[in-house]
């Protein structure tokens, strides 16, 4: 590889690509714990103002801020290779409005929803989205100490999803456990892709 | 000239003030586009202002993506991605793309990511 012109003592690949996986899930679930067992950098915090005009749940004029709202993110990052770097974004935990913000999964790879047994209903909004959005995702259980240990079959039930959503029981605060989350997850997201390859004849 | 001081949101919109109340970025710019400082950048960002001089100096010889950018800065994510869209214009920031559902090396990109993670 040659970089004409460039100096070399600080050469950079010509074009770097970024990706990035999407963490989901209520809040107090683990995302910010998950991002920080894998990430190279400490969490970072981004806010960011959206519009929340119509919403439809209640009534725009009603919300503090008039139809404006900041959520906060949590991410992290991986550098695959010196031209591949890999970002993991939590969503915002503490507003809804998330939902309406196809900014955070245009383009990426695929998300993961974590789950609290005992808050499984927090779940059902992310998965709702990433399924109208076609977003490669699953279900991962984060075990809490003494949180209810289910079959992993009867969480399974319990959120209605398809068979062919992986779910997996993991622990956010060990790295190989989340690490293991996101390998599931972009299999996942490979295994799909090559079916849509598949039946558009590609 | 409009007045700035009576936009009923106040508070909300004064980090704008910095991008001289522009809120649309000259460039859509995903949010984990990463972007490095140009030698163009090296040598000029100084005699940008002191935001986007604090930019050049975090994406200078290390790829930064907009949310990194928007977290070191202290800057809303918006009001970044406009600094950062006007630096892209003027040659001081050059912008690295961000992996699309649509592209064809989509699948190419999926097993790097999963290989690098493995290698973790």
């Amino acid at each position: 590889m040659d970089f004409a012109g460039s100096d070399s003592a600080r050469r950079a690949p010509s074009a770097i690509k970024s990706a990035k996986i999407v963490i989901a899930g209520g809040f107090g679930v683990g995302k910010t714990t998950l991002v920080g067992s894998v990430s190279e950098i400490t969490p970072l915090t981004t806010e960011a103002v959206m519009t929340t005009a119509g919403v439809g749940i209640d009534d725009p004029s009603k919300v503090p801020g008039k139809g404006t709202t900041t959520v906060a993110m949590d991410f992290g990052r991986i550098t695959i290779a010196n031209d591949l770097i890999l970002y993991l974004f939590g969503t915002p935990g503490q507003t809804r409005f998330w939902f309406m913000w196809d900014e955070l999964i245009r383009g990426a790879l695929g998300a993961a929803v974590l789950v609290d047994t005992r808050r499984v209903t927090d779940s059902f909004a992310p998965i709702d989205f990433f399924e109208s959005r076609k977003l490669p995702y699953l279900v991962a259980v984060n075990c809490f100490d003494g949180a209810p240990r289910y079959a992993a079959e009867e969480v399974r039930e319990a959120l209605a999803i398809a068979p062919e959503i992986p779910l997996v029981l993991c622990d956010a605060r060990q790295r190989e456990s989340a690490k293991s989350v996101l390998i599931t997850l972009v299999e996942h997201a490979i295994a799909t892709l090559r079916l849509e390859l598949t039946r558009t004849g590609r | 000239m409009e007045s700035a001081g009576e936009d009923p949101r106040g508070a909300l919109v004064r980090p704008y003030a910095v991008t001289r109340g522009r809120t649309e970025p000259t460039r859509d710019i995903a949010i984990e586009a990463v972007l490095l400082t140009t030698h163009r950048g090296q040598q000029e960002a100084r005699f940008a202002g002191r935001d986007k001089q604090a930019i050049a100096a975090l994406c200078d010889g290390r790829a930064q993506s907009l949310a990194e950018i928007a977290a070191y800065t202290r800057l809303p994510l918006g009001v970044s991605r406009v600094l950062v869209a006007d630096m892209v214009a003027d040659g001081l920031l050059a912008l690295h793309g961000a992996a699309q559902a649509e592209d064809d090396d989509r699948m190419q990109i999926l097993e790097r990511v999963l290989s690098g993670l493995r290698r973790l």
